[in-house]
């Protein structure tokens, strides 16, 4: 099978190559009309088959890799470094991107993958994908040429064929760890096809703004995946590593988070391209950033630069990754160095205070917050350089730097849609944000009375203060985008004679993109409130013997004993804890500790119980070496369910934003005259 | 007693909440509690787990432990945050503060983010203002809004708000 999989992936490199160089001959004769012996139409149509034929030959190598995980042959060493006989089916699959060579082959393969969907669509735009499917076979020869020479994942064991593997990492033994490295993963690489896109736009000079709206679903699909992915890895995080906590500023999810924020500006400057032909170098420009900061966040994580508790497939692959990336830079600064009289841009914008200005602040506090993440990443790096001695740049400088930007990016959200096109009125500032000023301040009142407030122990509280600001801003935004939804629902109602909830619903359907739109900041609004949680968290740590009880919040947990269970896999312990509240029963909570019989290596595995208000998230640290007796930590987290929710919300919102509105003639009467009053509104200076 | 101009109202109650933000932030953690859990949170763990030392979940971590007792005894003894955290610094090296300390070339680490954030909102308002004031930036105000009497153009410049309002927003 080793063989059988090396083979395809020369294969794969091969096609890719020939995908990449036929694609690129094909375009250029077309662009300049010289003569040739193939027409290059025919020529660009194998360029594309042979893409089609490298998706099969890498999926053919992906196959030969997860055959011998499950095989249990450990002829291969990366099989035999990443997994073991006693290993569970799934984590068997898990075991493919747990180290450097399988996560490599996953990149490529997903890559492919993608090449192959957008390949097979070409006919919406022969020309167009053309270039998009040449560029993408030009990643893609990178990602199989590393495959192939720098990282092979077939490579043989050399002696002797051991008996059994050396298993999976423990840390990655967990339910999340089958999902999350697949969804970020979709993420970072889907990213490929937009920058694709706009790359061959850009060199061909594709009239119009067409490439945004065929990129506008790849693009939202891609940012989708990676916002599960990267809310997998905070889940796996805080069930996973013990410390009650689930984002730690660590450079690996750091290196996630940043194309995630140009990403997110992408997906709201294009709307301006889009409908008023502004920002188009922008755009471009940040689509390419977002592309780069997939391969720089790579490269950072694999490449050794920077410590992290995420690196599990760190090698010496960073120097291929930097010359990659300097490809890649130097190819998009001559392009639009080439043709950048291309982008010239319609700039119609009247006033600070409008929609078109709001997308700007918008993009600007984005980018602003990803280079605060980036110049955090990086600050160690140059500090070394330039003193001799490394820092350490954690979460208290994310938390005081990061933070505020956070508020202000929360702000924007609410005021953006508020906000009419060309310039605003004080009587339209006045109608639209009363409500929402109103909603602000009754929090920002209330907060201290229930508990949110801005000090501890007598003494200003950091963490609180911003925890009060992002209730209240959270409140107002949500005041305004609810109002938004009822002002439309309202005019539907009046039209149509229909109750407010199904106007809702009419207005939803008619104008999917705004409004599943406003249902994803309503989740950002609920992740960002169940962030704020934090500040509050509670926790106590004590060594528990039998019905030893220890206190949180309204909770006592009485340790009714220890008890263990082993499998092939691995040994247990598990502390048996009664839950009482205000003295009475509730449940019984089971925090574990796991000792993996190959890798000697233990794990905790976290007791939690979740309500909207609060988790009790419960370790069982293991056991005192002075003392021998257990030590067990509970935290009272308050919030954290509504981050999950809020998840839910946003990839809800997504998908209704991805569903094409309604557009049909009996509706398009009913929408010319639910919109004629919002537009007159507008003509007057209103909304 | 003159009543005051509108905007006089505003701009005072803008200063006192930056004042009252700004006092908020200048007082510090006073009880030995909230030192200790406050600067437990400004410092990292040595074992090499990568963090921080208030934060550490390993069982019998030695050099929380250690941390931890050299905490509570910096605190215990009198010394200042600043006094804990450049001990901590002379013994373990600057690694061991959770964040650059703000001073020398890693001030530059705190500094740089807002400057960014600063130039980058000012330069966004030039930007605006400048884009307003370029040839066809700016739109004449369309006085009348019934439909009948409306001109061509303005028929148009109806028709494109209609567009923008009711097709444009969300992704």
């Amino acid at each position: 099978m080793a063989a059988f999989g090396s083979f395809a992936l020369l294969i794969g490199l091969a096609l890719a190559a020939y995908n990449l160089a036929a694609g690129a001959l094909a375009l250029r004769l077309i662009a300049t009309g010289q003569p040739a012996r193939i027409a290059p139409e025919r020529l660009a149509d194998t360029a594309r088959r042979a893409g089609i034929a490298s998706f099969w030959a890498v999926t053919a190598a992906a196959f030969a890799l997860v055959y011998s995980v499950f095989t249990n042959d450990f002829s291969i060493t990366y099989i035999m470094e990443h997994s073991n006989r006693a290993l569970p089916a799934p984590y068997k699959f898990a075991a493919m991107w747990s180290g450097q060579e399988g996560s490599l082959l996953l990149w490529a393969w997903l890559l492919a993958g993608y090449g192959f969907v957008l390949r097979l669509t070409h006919k919406s735009d022969v020309k167009l994908y053309a270039y998009a499917g040449t560029i993408l076979a030009g990643i893609q020869f990178f990602f199989l040429l590393l495959l192939n020479f720098a990282a092979p994942p077939f490579s043989l064991f050399s002696g002797p064929t051991p008996a059994d593997g050396n298993g999976l990492n423990p840390l990655l033994q967990y339910p999340e760890m089958v999902l999350h490295p697949p969804m970020l993963y979709l993420g970072y690489v889907g990213f490929s096809v937009p920058f694709a896109f706009a790359l061959g736009a850009l060199m061909m000079r594709y009239p119009g703004e067409k490439w945004i709206k065929i990129t506008r679903g790849w693009t939202m699909i891609t940012w989708l995946f990676l916002t599960c992915g990267i809310f997998l890895g905070m889940h796996w995080a805080y069930a996973v590593l013990g410390w009650g906590g689930y984002w730690g500023w660590d450079p690996v999810e750091n290196a996630s988070f940043m194309p995630w924020l140009t990403g997110t500006a992408f997906l709201h400057s294009v709307m301006m391209q889009e409908k008023k032909g502004m920002m188009k170098s922008w755009n471009v420009w940040l689509i390419f950033s977002t592309f780069l900061l997939t391969l720089l966040g790579t490269l950072l994580t694999r490449a050794g630069l920077v410590s992290s508790v995420h690196a599990f497939a760190q090698s010496s692959i960073g120097t291929w990754f930097v010359v990659f990336m300097g490809i890649v830079l130097a190819v998009c600064v001559f392009t639009y160095i080439l043709q950048r009289d291309h982008l010239k841009s319609d700039h119609q914008i009247e006033s600070v205070v409008s929609r078109e200005s709001s997308f700007l602040f918008n993009n600007l506090v984005l980018l602003t917050a990803c280079f605060v993440i980036l110049w955090g990443t990086l600050f160690p790096i140059l500090s070394e350089y330039v003193q001799g001695t490394k820092v350490t740049v954690g979460a208290p400088f994310y938390n005081r730097v990061a933070v505020p930007i956070g508020l202000f990016l929360l702000f924007l959200t609410g005021v953006g849609p508020l906000l009419p096109w060309r310039s605003t009125s004080m009587k339209a500032v006045k109608r639209n944000f009363v409500l929402p000023c109103i909603a602000l301040w009754a929090v920002v009142i209330a907060g201290p009375i229930v508990g949110v407030r801005p000090w501890h122990d007598g003494a200003f509280d950091r963490g609180n203060f911003y925890a009060l600001i992002a209730f209240a801003v959270g409140a107002a935004v949500l005041t305004a985008i609810f109002s938004e939804f009822l002002r439309g629902a309202r005019v539907i109602s009046r039209q149509t004679g229909r109750n407010l909830l199904s106007g809702t619903w009419q207005l939803t359907r008619r104008n999917t993109r705004r409004y599943g739109g406003y249902i994803v900041h309503i989740g950002v609004v609920l992740v960002v409130m169940g962030l704020s949680g934090q500040a509050f968290n509670r926790s106590q740590e004590a060594e528990l013997g039998l019905h030893t009880k220890l206190n949180i919040g309204p909770y006592t947990l009485d340790c009714i004993g220890f008890t263990q269970d082993s499998n092939a896999n691995y040994n247990s312990e598990y502390a048996m804890l009664n839950v009482y509240r205000n003295g009475k029963y509730q449940f019984q909570m089971t925090p574990e500790k796991r000792l993996y019989l190959v890798s000697g290596q233990p794990q905790t595995m976290v007791a939690i119980h979740s309500l909207p208000s609060w988790d009790l998230y419960v370790v069982y640290e293991g056991t005192n070496p002075d003392t021998g007796r257990p030590i067990v930590k509970a935290f009272l987290n308050p919030l954290v369910g509504w981050i999950w929710f809020g998840l839910a919300v946003i990839v809800f919102g997504t998908l209704v934003a991805l569903v094409p509105g309604v557009s049909s003639a009996s509706t398009a009467a009913l929408k010319a005259q639910a919109e004629r009053p919002v537009a007159e509104a507008v003509l007057k200076g209103g909304d | 007693m003159r009543a005051l101009p509108r905007a006089s109202i505003w701009i005072r109650t803008a200063e006192a909440v930056v004042l009252a933000v700004a006092v908020c932030f200048s007082l510090g953690a006073t009880s030995a509690a909230s030192r200790f859990d406050n600067l437990s949170r400004q410092l990292m763990c040595t074992c090499g787990c990568a963090q921080l030392v208030g934060e550490c979940d390993h069982a019998g971590c030695t050099s929380r432990a250690q941390e931890m007792t050299e905490l509570t005894a910096g605190i215990a003894g009198g010394k200042t945050d600043q006094q804990i955290m450049s001990a901590f610094a002379a013994k373990y090296g600057a690694t061991v503060l959770a964040a650059p300390p703000a001073r020398g070339f890693d001030l530059l680490a705190w500094v740089a983010p807002f400057a960014v954030f600063g130039a980058a909102i000012v330069g966004t308002i030039l930007l605006i203002r400048h884009w307003g004031n370029l040839p066809g930036g700016r739109m004449e105000p369309i006085a009348e809004s019934n439909p009948a009497t409306m001109t061509p153009e303005e028929r148009a410049r109806l028709e494109q708000i209609r567009r923008e309002t009711g097709t444009d927003g969300g992704f």
